[in-house]
């Protein structure tokens, strides 16, 4: 388990000074239209990104703004249409780098397959020790709230327990850089605020890198190190925001004064966006 | 299990309707239930019957391993690759919708009379539903589901065996209780048309001879065989839609 200390990173300051992870450069994705002859579809770009080793960054932006495209691009599971997007320093390109773990925005759990067996598909590839295999499944139960379940089958889960079928069998792989694709999309707003410490616990324990894609602001706001804000189509990046929270932080922090300061500033900078992409753009000053 | 109330209720049903079109059509034409069983335990004791019957469950047996194999492949094959499912599928449909019995004469021709001819015959009956439900269900899985696998790094033979395969498998598994069914009519077409040897044969010779103890004996030997397969089989089936 790449179990770094915590204290090695203690702050979003020493972060800053850590290793470039993920890097996107000028990047692009355009989209074919299916009928012949269309033009394309810019869908994103262009995207100047870095992505630090170990940090927490949200990307908040309108509806169809292209996040989920860019987390493909990182993901490895599209090419970009022009620009480079760089893993650990080596180029993607299509190609699927290991260390990375993906939770969709779809409800991805296999309903062929038990809870436990979901989770344990994350690690068919792996050649691990099968004592090492069964606690690294226990502790993603436990920590998703789903020991109880472990022999039900997602037919019988609600959306959001679905959701953390998917990020267990994420989290049981222990990739360096987790991409969540909204994940808590299908939960009320209680038991967001939960799962959100869960997300900071196991980004804590990890020491992974966390990309995660948001249409919360507040959710953005206190669990992220920086947010990106992203424009209308094509999405590019507008505004990226420090929010400083020591690397300890739990949903408490909703309560102090600088989370409404940044939650302020993510819809000062959204709004217009917004209005853009439901298709009306700002009218008075 | 909810279901077999019911089919009790059928089975009871269909044996009084029986009954009692035997009294009204008289035995010119059919036996009553009693009469057709005391025949068929004659029949079933008789060697001669177990040498059509293993003809029989021979070119059966093949036909459907050809369906299914075949009806598997291509199935993959197409559903896999949208342009060639784009050009074949329609195809597929239209021989699907044609009478087979149209092809007889060719298959005939290129393969004799003989085993050869009945397998294909029933292999042909069988092949394209599992082929179209295959393709169907190949394509229909979500692409969520193969984004998965691809990030964890599965290869094209892990991706068919773990995720496309028990994706499928409900759709699939239609396609091939379609097919069994079809195999198996397909086989006993091309025993009764042209064939010295198996139950088809047997069948259509009784016919000839108008010969209804055994006309009746034989048909309540396959809607038996037919009968209990098909419910086992969806049986499974159902079984496999309660998970998805
Ligand atoms: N495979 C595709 N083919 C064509 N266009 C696509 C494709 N995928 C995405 N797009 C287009 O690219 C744009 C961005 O899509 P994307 O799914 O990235 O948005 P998003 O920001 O994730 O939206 P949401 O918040 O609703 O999830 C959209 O306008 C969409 O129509
Ligand atoms: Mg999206």
């Amino acid at each position: 388990m790449t179990m770094r200390a915590t204290t090695a990173m203690p702050s979003v300051a020493t972060a800053a000074r850590a290793q470039v992870q993920v890097s996107l450069r000028a990047v692009d994705k355009e989209f074919n239209r299916t009928g012949r002859g269309g033009e394309a579809i810019h869908a994103l770009g262009p995207i100047d990104l870095e992505l630090r080793q170990g940090e927490f960054f949200a990307v908040v932006g309108p509806s169809g703004c292209g996040k989920s495209t860019l987390l493909e691009l990182v993901a490895g599971l599209s090419t970009a249409t022009r620009g480079e997007v760089a893993f650990e320093g080596r180029p993607i390109k299509g190609r699927i780098p290991d260390g990375v773990g993906v939770v969709f925005q779809e409800d991805a759990s296999f309903p062929w397959l038990s809870v436990r067996d979901n989770i344990a598909f994350g690690l068919r590839r792996m050649k691990i020790d099968p004592r090492e295999r069964e606690r690294r499944i226990d502790s993603a139960l436990a920590m998703m709230g789903l020991t109880a379940f472990a022999q039900s089958y997602p037919a019988q889960l609600s959306g959001g327990m679905r959701q953390r079928v998917c990020i267990a069998r994420t989290l049981v792989t222990e990739p360096r850089l987790i991409l969540l694709d909204e994940p808590f999309g299908a939960l009320d707003q209680q038991t967001r605020l939960l799962m959100g410490d869960e997300v900071l616990n196991l980004w804590r324990k990890t020491g992974a890198t966390v990309f995660l894609i948001t249409h919360a602001l507040d959710e953005a706001a206190m669990l992220a190190d920086r947010i990106g804000v992203m424009s209308a189509r094509p999405g590019r990046l507008i505004d990226i925001i420090e929010t400083g929270w020591s690397r300890d932080r739990d949903s408490r922090i909703v309560q102090e004064e600088a989370f409404g300061a940044i939650t302020a500033r993510l819809w000062r900078s959204l709004r217009s966006e917004s209005l853009k992409s439901i298709g009306k753009p700002e009218a008075g000053p | 299990m909810r279901g077999w109330g019911n089919t009790l209720k059928l089975v009871v049903l269909l044996l009084v309707v029986w009954q009692l079109m035997a009294w009204f059509v008289g035995d010119v034409a059919l036996r009553t239930p009693l009469q057709t069983v005391v025949f068929t335990a004659k029949l079933v004791a008789t060697p001669v019957f177990w040498g059509h019957f293993a003809e029989t469950a021979q070119a059966f047996g093949m036909a459907l391993l050809l369906a299914v194999a075949i009806g598997l492949s291509l199935g993959f094959l197409l559903g896999l690759n949208r342009f060639a499912s784009e050009v074949l599928e329609p195809l597929l449909v239209a021989v699907y919708s044609i009478p087979k019995i149209t092809l007889y004469p060719i298959l005939l021709l290129s393969f004799g009379l003989g085993i050869a001819s009945k397998v294909a015959f029933g292999t042909i009956h069988g092949v394209i539903p599992i082929t179209l439900f295959t393709l169907g269900a190949v394509r229909a899985v979500r692409p969520v589901f193969i984004k998965t696998g691809r990030v964890m790094g599965l290869g094209t033979g892990h991706m068919i065996a773990t995720i496309l395969l028990p994706a499928a498998m409900p759709e699939i598994f239609t396609g091939l209780r379609v097919g069994f069914s079809l195999t198996l009519i397909g086989t006993l077409l091309g025993e009764m048309f042209a064939s010295q040897r198996g139950l088809g044969f047997l069948l259509m010779n009784a016919i000839g001879l108008h010969n209804v103890d055994l006309i009746m004996a034989l048909t309540f030997l396959l809607v038996l065989f037919a009968g209990s397969a098909s419910s086992l089989l969806l049986y499974l089936n159902r079984r496999l839609y309660e998970r998805a």
